[in-house]
């Protein structure tokens, strides 16, 4: 089983698949860590070595945040934005998009589930 | 797109020059300025800057966190006051 920054790859899928189950790697980045450790896209997690799997662990681990660390960079930059008064951070506070997309529709990822519309569903608590 | 490294960060050259000469003379004023365009420089930090808003001047007080945003950022050009009293239970501000 392979268990690389505190979460278990999926053991069926291709490990260029597998390694994308780590918050803060998707394809580009899962292909780019496959390439320099020379493990073939197509390997299945459950054929990795032991070898390749820290060899895997150890590049990640030199190419930035993943998981965790990553969360917390993003939530501390978030509450810098909140904290100097910014703009962005007034968005961000209000639940808003923030990089100047309409609200007048859509906007729902940032708003939640819709509030308040005649005859809806009960209302539903702020996102 | 971001703007080219050897350009160096954008700042209006008036607003820079006040900010030199008060650093210089080491005093601190409030400084109305438009410009809200400009990039928050490093040394612009402990100043406040009064950043027109559109219709007034509103302080900023630039902190180490601010350099390498623009002064706009941090005066908002908009008012929302919420909507009216029937859609007001929905999305009203913090």
């Amino acid at each position: 089983m392979a268990r690389i920054a505190g979460v278990d790859l999926p053991p069926k899928k291709r490990a260029e698949v597998g390694l994308t189950y780590i918050y803060g790697i998707g394809r580009t980045r899962s292909r780019s860590i496959l390439f320099r450790a020379n493990i073939d896209f197509s390997t299945k997690v459950a054929d990795l070595t032991e070898d390749q799997v820290s060899k895997l662990r150890q590049i990640i681990e030199d190419e930035g945040a993943v998981e965790g660390d990553l969360r917390k960079e993003f939530s501390l930059n978030v509450k810098r934005l909140i904290e100097m008064g910014s703009y962005r951070g007034l968005r961000h506070r209000r639940g808003l998009p923030v990089r100047g997309q309409r609200t007048h529709t859509n906007a729902r990822t940032r708003k939640g589930p819709r509030r308040g519309t005649v005859a809806n569903k009960k209302k539903v608590g702020k996102a | 797109m971001g703007r080219s490294l050897y350009k160096g960060p954008f700042a209006d050259d008036h607003l820079v020059k006040k900010v030199a000469d008060m650093n210089d003379k080491n005093e601190k004023k409030v400084v109305r300025t438009w410009s809200r365009r400009s990039t928050i420089l490093p040394d612009f930090i402990g100043h406040t800057i009064a950043v027109h808003n559109g219709k007034k001047f509103i302080p900023v007080y630039i902190t180490e966190n601010m350099v390498g945003h623009k002064l706009g950022e941090f005066s908002p050009t908009r008012v929302f006051k919420g909507h009216s009293a029937k859609a007001a239970e929905k999305g009203k501000p913090s």
